[in-house]
């Protein structure tokens, strides 16, 4: 016996496993006393079948360095699950659906009239000044009126154990395949958890992006052509692009197998020569997509692409200007922007966010840099952030000058006790902070039945004591993520 | 559904880099092998190896000597070598990555795993037990992927491209150890064989896995002429040269746009099936092989210059 739950610390925190020193909560009793059973040697055995499935999968993240280049790394992953009641989770999901409704009639809005501007709700200066408002798509109608089809908002819990959305990601958010390859490890590993468990399967993702992705398709075929383009196999996330088009049985292809016709319709180059193409899941930036219109010098991306997409002759997924919402300054907008498309209350918080351009907002987060956590509006993966009760005085120096000199690039919020959950280190189990990427596809404004969440999403684990950087770029891992029925072990 | 000219290139090199790290193990093993039959002042030693890869002057780059363990090095694991196991493993596993949508999960899983073996364990050639295992590791290895991807693969074009890859890099490397081993190996006298000579033939049969097909086939003494023949010519044998190609022209034959390389390969499986093996000497035997090589050059290019 190697786990004691009795000597676990939860004190001043939300866990998601333990509400006090040796009790679990009532979904996560039946694992907590499975581990509690189980020996060093045991530990040692599931901890090895894990990374020696993950292994074996391939399943890896390509890190950068100076001196190797791209490097795989296999996936950090723990072996003990996060556990979320169904009863619960259904409220999130009701709360997330919502908001990314409310994000696409905004986005479609901005491209067109504008009219939460003229109503004044959301002002016209940060629509000016933000970097990933495309005037390229002003008066755009993309198929259903849906700009981000892929939405990866990130949840954390705070010390009162409500969720909090902290960032959509609306450009080209990853993860998707970790959450279901977690799943795939957690079933080789432990198989007799999951006939304890009524757990939510997770594996139809792919077949919903598919279905979501032909909705788009401009012609009326009965097997539309649908590719994932990927910048290549030296992208971070490559092992997920490759993951998806298989998965779905779609086309994985890079900007040089595409040609834009004289037609203005996209073509791949097969061995039969040029085949057309109707939908392209892009995880390009924006800004790569076409050498004609963005960045001259990319040659990820296809000369001609944005000209056949305003032709309607090829539908791209997530439209280009999606990220226009995906800021940290928009944001803190979102309430609002709930409030004003849908008439509703949010269902989701976000967390309470100062925005350094409101000049009250402002002097409150420069007086206050040692309890506050800074973000730059238009950076994503952790980088540029000032971790204020953390940070050196010179630090918070550094960015009350940046404030100052571009407010409208930065938000502070306050300091969350993000909630932990028992991890493995040695084999001893200890808290770690962690938070939820759940995705969101979109394909459609209409009924509930238009939008559809992923069961749970992936979990992102700090693995440093103390540490909240989940991002697998700085010392984070992952765990499986449970939505289970009723209380577990029923 | 239709394939990418990449995605086509890609299965084609794979299975080219994954039959080369095959081929290069066996000659290997088999090369140790027959060093231990030899008697002292007919041994050879492992520079044969070097010129049936083509890599002499790159080995003297970075080598001073060809002893046993530098070439076992520099054949097994020495990534600075292109064409060594650990490297074409590599160049297998990089091409499998970038097609991961089209090859079943578990092929790549084998090759990925094949790749991390081979690198993790690469100082175990260097004791000659370590090695015989490491090598029928590598050997297993890639047979369980070419059967992985029969059994388990839609036998497509892309199924095409991997069988064309195979067979092109197979018929090439049968090729390199007939002339090599024939020019350096192997004296001239055809009809008084020498017990070791004989033993030489017989080790060119087992770099190819050969031997005991030939005895199936021919049932006579382990000849000159009648190896050539069976290596050149045997259309049941699968790394014949005649086999290889035939293998070529099937799967040319599905594919679209096909005329010009099926008229490039068909050219030189005549060439193959034409040539009597009994009545080439020593020097007409090696232009022979030079022209089956230009050939099989040409139809790799046909390949390339039609689908990639």
């Amino acid at each position: 016996m190697t786990i004691r739950w009795g000597s676990y610390k939860v004190k001043g925190i939300y866990d998601e496993l333990i509400r006090a020193a040796g009790r679990p909560r009532p979904e996560s009793k039946s694992l907590a006393d499975y581990l509690r059973g189980l020996s060093d040697r045991e530990i040692e055995e599931y901890k090895a079948a894990a990374e020696l499935a993950i292994h074996v999968m391939g399943i890896t993240f390509t890190v950068y360095t100076e001196e190797d280049g791209a490097i795989d790394r296999a996936w950090p992953f723990d072996i003990i699950p996060r556990i979320i009641a169904k009863s619960e989770w259904d409220q999130v999901e009701a709360g997330l659906k919502q908001r990314v409704r409310a994000l696409n009639l905004f986005i479609d809005d901005l491209y067109h009239e504008q009219r939460i501007v003229k109503d004044g709700v959301f002002p016209a200066e940060l629509l000016k000044d933000s970097k990933n408002f495309r005037p390229q798509c002003m008066g755009i109608d993309p198929p259903n009126g849906i700009w981000a089809h892929i939405c990866g908002s990130d949840l954390v819990r705070d010390r009162d154990g409500q969720f909090y959305v902290l960032e959509d990601n609306l450009r080209v958010p990853s993860g998707v395949s970790y959450m279901l390859e977690n799943r795939q490890v957690m079933k080789r590993v432990f198989p007799e958890l999951f006939g304890q468990y009524s757990i939510r399967p997770v594996d139809d993702y792919p077949s919903q992006l598919y279905d979501m992705l032909a909705s788009l398709a401009p012609r009326d075929v009965a097997q539309p052509e649908i590719v994932v383009l990927t910048p290549g196999v030296f992208n971070s996330a490559y092992f997920e692009h490759a993951y998806l088009a298989q998965q779905m049985g779609a086309e994985l292809v890079e900007g040089s197998d595409l040609v834009v016709g004289r037609d203005d319709c996209v073509y791949m180059r097969t061995i039969e020569g040029l085949s057309r193409v109707d939908v392209i899941y892009r995880r390009i930036d924006d800004l790569f997509l076409d050498p004609e219109v963005f960045e001259p010098d990319s040659l990820l991306g296809v000369p001609g692409l944005m000209r056949a997409w305003k032709a309607g002759n090829v539908a791209l997924a997530n439209a280009p200007g999606a990220g226009v919402a995906d800021d940290k300054v928009v944001y803190a907008f979102v309430p609002r922007i709930i409030e004003y498309y849908l008439d509703e209350q949010p269902l989701l918080p976000n967390v309470p966010t100062y925005k350094c351009i409101d000049k009250a907002d402002r002097d409150y987060v420069i007086a206050n840099l040692d309890k506050l956590v800074v973000k730059p509006a238009n950076e994503s993966g952790g980088y540029g952030m000032l971790i204020g009760p953390q940070a050196t005085n010179s630090e918070r120096e550094t960015f009350a000058r940046l404030i100052r000199r571009d407010p409208r690039n930065y938000v502070a919020q306050p300091m969350l006790t993000l909630s932990t959950s028992p991890t493995l280190v040695g084999n001893r189990v200890e808290p770690r902070h962690l938070d939820l990427r759940p995705f969101i596809l979109s394909k459609g404004l209409g009924g509930d039945r238009d939008i559809s969440v992923t069961t749970g999403g992936l979990t992102r684990v700090a693995l440093r004591k103390g540490s909240t950087v989940v991002n697998s770029s700085q010392g984070g891992g992952s765990k499986d993520t449970w939505i289970v029925d009723g209380e577990g072990g029923a | 559904m239709t394939m990418l000219s990449r995605v086509a290139e890609n299965i084609y090199w794979m299975a080219r880099y994954i039959e080369r790290a095959e081929n290069t193990a066996r000659l290997v093993n088999v090369n140790g092998n027959l060093l231990l039959d030899l008697p002292r002042h007919v041994r050879l030693g492992w520079e044969p190896l070097l010129d049936i890869s083509g890599s002499r002057e790159h080995f003297a780059e970075l080598y001073h000597e060809p002893d046993e363990r530098s070439v076992v090095r520099f054949m097994v694991s020495n990534q600075n070598n292109p064409g060594s196991i650990l490297s074409s493993l590599n160049q297998a596993r990089e091409n499998a990555r970038t097609i991961r949508d089209i090859i079943p999960r578990e092929a790549w899983e084998q090759i990925n795993e094949l790749y991390l073996r081979a690198r993790g364990e690469a100082n175990r050639v260097l004791s000659r037990s370590g090695r015989f295992e490491y090598l029928r590791h590598v050997i297993l290895g890639a047979q369980t992927i070419t059967g992985l991807l029969a059994g388990t693969m839609n036998h497509d074009e892309g199924y095409d491209f991997l069988r064309m890859g195979r067979n092109l890099e197979r018929a090439d490397m049968t090729t390199r150890i007939i002339d090599v081993r024939s020019a350096t190996l192997l004296s001239e006298t055809h009809e008084d064989l020498t017990p070791f000579e004989n033993i030489q033939w017989v080790g060119v049969l087992k770099s190819l896995t050969g031997y005991q097909m030939y005895r199936r086939t021919a049932r006579i003494r382990v000849r000159r002429p009648d190896v050539l023949r069976f290596l050149f010519q045997e259309s049941v044998f699968p790394r014949s040269v005649a086999h290889a190609t035939g293998e070529v022209e099937a799967c040319l034959a599905h594919l679209p746009r096909n005329e010009k390389p099926l008229r490039t390969v068909g050219t030189l499986r005549r060439k193959v099936q034409r040539v009597r093996p009994a009545g080439l000497e020593q020097a007409q035997l090696h232009d022979f092989i030079d022209d089956l090589q230009a050939g099989l050059a040409r139809v790799h290019n046909s390949i390339a210059a039609t689908y990639f």
